[in-house]
């Protein structure tokens, strides 16, 4: 480490990229190289084929508790909503939000870099994932409708006739979407991973980015590593489906037909797919980990406990993710071995990510905490993760699983853990960042109307989903009919649970509501409304011009969490600012 | 899934490599008011290029493809219906054709860097007709195998192998986009040779890379690397 005056300090690491200048309206910003207008574009496709999925689940809630109210839902297009509700939601809404949306706005502004390094492939990564979002889209249209396989497309029904989209277009399209999607994903995770190790500023090193940086940064790492596992599965099937091949299909009779195929291993498919699958679970988890780590601290006015242990925990959980892909295995059969293992890695991951639950909890000890929306939005995550986690530890142990697993309590893990938990970190962080990206503040009584609608509707529907499990109500079934272990109290908490699942989606509306109106008539929020100390809110314009900074690069002085210093005259030092003592400084307007 | 694990393995080591070099251990919060400059180790070496690091990760990438498909391949193997498939003679004509535009393009590389145009275009032009002629070569050894009657359908093990080759084949085809690409600028007059360098240099990474993965694949379609596995199996029993 080299003491320099500040004065003597050329501006940039590396040498200032030339940015490309767009010369159209165009190419400005429609096929634009800027990374914040990329990044807008990924999240404004990434919320609206999220909100398809969201009108599908709606349609199976209103299924599950009134039976036969919808008339057009039968079997086939139930299992069609499964699937296609599942989809989107991970893939190309929480995968494609975070990397593609967060990853893009905040990677090049959090690390002082003018934008990603690799702006054309960076651009052709938006309009390739759009492309993927609109062929998963076609399989509504198609002959046969969307396949109705389950998120997970399990070889052999997902390629036969029994299942809707087998035969028809359904399971093509969907497998041609994903394929997309990874080429355009792959392109784009390059760029926020060669961005985060060239681009930095200068001053900017690894332990003086934000966490949610970093958080980003390896779930980027963990998908370019595991999406080729989807892709190789996702290759493999379409040869078994269009040129009949026998990778994954075994002898069948189908019909009454003996099929061409032979030999194949289902299960081969199943590891693939959950190579992919679990890291996956982290791959959004991460970043909304990293992401609620800076809007506590910043919320709370308290630097981040224990910095170095979110950082390595963060590294930790990412490389132990690759090694529980078979607790999803269990009740395929295998070696009892390989359950003990599994089960044990699958139980260690848990040290890391509660090492972080603790971090969190001990950053808001005795912190100046803001009830603020974002602020509000992180703690619901905090304790909504928890929740889906500890159900994720009896989860976790083979003999819990396997009579759990076919039961709607795994629904309700996954969705606490995996659904609800991060989709409250991108709203809690829409609010945070909104007025960065506008310039405007969002509302915020419609925003406390909208916190408090998500955050008890969804434990109005998942809290008793857990129960439902217990009592031993299977998932996947499109009416439960004249089931005699099902008591009739667990059909009047589907009534419930589909009356708040209504609830929770309309509120959503409040939201986008918010999102449309705050656009024009929002209040100014000038540059660094929430006095915040990372590079973002110290841009010269707000929202940032094409370049970000302006002429000169910023210089990186001082770690992402100096709040509350003692003996500064402000209650934040944002990290371009040099001496190592508090001083008072203008906010750009 | 153990190829895959290897792999990872792999990467994990390099990157455990690459984060023990960057201060993880580090109190930032006590840091302030400095600027930390990256230890050069005393010379002063110029940095790694963005594209070349992007270059690196895209590798990780496909080999990370590889070596999944290349899992599936030896868990498919295990069930009794494989029937290993005859390796056409023109495949070792083609090894050493892509062995050839490799080293044609380590030659360029070489030439490039000393700045010499007048040997660097035909070495270029050698190595785009060199891997030009492997993929015609594997087309050929597709057509070969088809008409003895080793169709894709018939058995996995000829499934694999057209799978795995025309996996290989499509990023062949893609570094000769770039390539040609590369090649068409080392003949026009105005190039900056600095930008050239760089590509060249990268084009011949690309192309060993893609010659090593060919040479693993051409082991296991051959049944070395059975062998080999078996042989670990017995060391390890």
């Amino acid at each position: 480490m080299v003491e320099i005056p500040s004065g003597s300090i050329p501006s940039a690491e590396v040498e200032d990229v030339e940015l490309y200048h767009p010369h159209s309206w165009w190419t400005k910003y429609v096929f634009s190289q800027d990374a914040k207008i990329i990044a807008v574009q990924y999240s404004i496709t990434a919320i609206s084929i999220g909100l398809v999925a969201l009108v599908l689940s709606w349609l199976m809630r209103i299924q599950l508790a009134f039976p036969g109210a919808l008339s057009f839902i039968d079997a086939d297009h139930y299992y069609q909503f499964i699937t296609m509700h599942g989809m989107i939601m991970v893939i190309y809404l929480l995968t494609a939000l975070f990397l593609g949306g967060f990853g893009n706005y905040l990677i090049p502004l959090m690390v002082g870099a003018r934008d990603m390094v690799f702006p054309y492939a960076n651009m052709l990564s938006y309009w390739i994932y759009l492309l993927a979002v609109l062929i998963l889209a076609a399989g509504f249209f198609a002959p046969g409708g969307p396949t109705g396989a389950g998120w997970t497309l399990y070889p052999p029904q997902s390629v036969l006739s029994g299942t809707p989209g087998g035969k028809d277009w359904g399971i093509l399209l969907m497998l041609s979407s994903l394929i997309v999607f990874i080429i355009g994903f792959t392109m784009g995770g390059l760029n926020y991973v060669v961005t985060v190790l060239q681009g930095r500023a200068r001053g900017m090193t690894l332990m003086r980015m934000p966490l949610t940086v970093w958080g980003i940064f390896t779930a980027t790492v963990m998908a370019l590593l595991a999406f080729p596992a989807l892709f190789v599965a996702c290759v493999m099937m379409l040869f078994d489906r269009v040129l009949g091949t026998s990778f994954f299909m075994p002898a069948i009779v189908e019909m009454g037909t003996q099929l061409q195929h032979g030999g194949g291993s289902p299960i081969l498919f199943q590891h693939l797919f959950w190579f992919f699958g679990h890291p996956e679970v982290y791959i959004v988890a991460l970043p909304a980990f990293g992401i609620v780590s800076d809007l506590i601290s910043t919320h709370a006015r308290k630097n981040i406990f224990g910095y170095r242990m979110m950082v390595w925990a963060i590294v930790i959980i990412g490389a132990l993710s690759f090694v529980v892909w078979a607790h999803h295995m269990y009740v395929s059969g295998m070696n009892p071995a390989f359950g003990f293992f599994f089960a044990t890695t699958t139980l260690i991951i848990a040290v890391p990510t509660a090492i972080k639950v603790y971090n969190w909890v001990l950053t808001l000890w005795r912190g100046d905490i803001h009830l603020t929306l974002p602020m509000l939005f992180a703690l619901a995550f905090i304790v909504t993760f928890v929740n889906g986690g500890l159900t994720g530890l009896f989860l976790g142990n083979v003999v819990v699983d396997v009579p759990l697993s076919d039961t709607m309590f795994v629904v309700a893990h996954f969705h606490m853990v995996m659904g609800v938990a991060p989709i409250l970190v991108i709203f809690g962080a829409i609010y945070h960042w909104y007025p960065k990206v506008t310039g405007r503040m969002l509302n915020e009584v419609l925003g406390q109307i909208h916190f408090w609608i998500t955050f008890l509707g969804t434990y109005a529907i998942f809290f008793p989903m857990h129960y439902l499990g217990l009592l031993g109500v299977p998932r996947r079934y499109f009416e439960m009919g004249e089931t005699a272990f099902v008591p009739p109290s667990a059909h009047t908490l589907n009534i419930f649970i589909t009356v708040m699942a209504l609830v929770v989606g309309a509120g959503q509306m409040v939201f986008l509501f918010n999102l449309v109106w705050s656009l024009f008539r929002g209040r100014e929020a000038g540059g660094n409304p929430w006095r915040a100390t990372t590079l973002e809110w110290q841009t010269p314009q707000t929202p940032p011009a094409h370049g970000n900074w302006g002429k000169d690069l910023p210089v990186v002085y001082r770690w992402a969490y100096d709040y509350s210093v003692p003996g500064a005259a402000e209650d934040f030092i944002p990290q371009n600012v040099p001496a190592s003592d508090g001083i008072t400084r203008e906010v750009p307007a | 899934m153990s190829v895959v694990l290897i792999f990872l393995a792999a990467i994990a080591a390099i990157m455990i490599w690459w984060l023990s070099g960057q201060r993880l251990t580090s109190k930032p919060w006590l840091e302030t008011g400095s600027v930390q400059l990256p230890d050069h180790h005393g010379t002063e070496r110029p940095p790694v290029p963005a594209v070349k690091i992007g270059l690196f990760v895209f590798l990780g990438v496909v080999g990370a493809v590889f070596s999944l498909a290349v899992s599936a391949y030896f868990m498919r193997m295990a069930s009794g219906d494989w029937w290993g498939m005859p390796i056409p003679r023109l495949l070792w004509v083609n090894t050493a054709a892509l062995a050839l535009s490799s080293a044609a393009l380590q030659w360029a590389k070489r030439e490039a860097g000393q700045g010499r145009m007048e040997s660097l275009r035909p070495a270029l032009v050698a190595g785009l007709a060199l891997a030009v002629f492997f993929l015609a070569g594997q087309i050929q050894a597709w057509r070969e195998l088809t008409a003895a009657g080793y169709v894709l359908a018939d058995n996995p093990a000829n499934s694999f192998f057209y799978m795995l080759t025309g996996l290989h084949g499509l990023h062949i085809l893609g570094g000769l986009a770039v390539l040609t690409h590369t090649t068409v600028r080392a003949f026009s007059t105005d190039v900056a040779p600095d930008r050239l360098r760089l590509s060249v240099d990268l084009s011949a990474i690309y192309s060993h890379f893609m010659l090593a993965v060919w040479l693993l694949l051409f082991a296991l379609f051959a049944g070395w690397a059975n062998d080999f596995v078996d042989l670990c199996r017995t060391l390890l029993n």
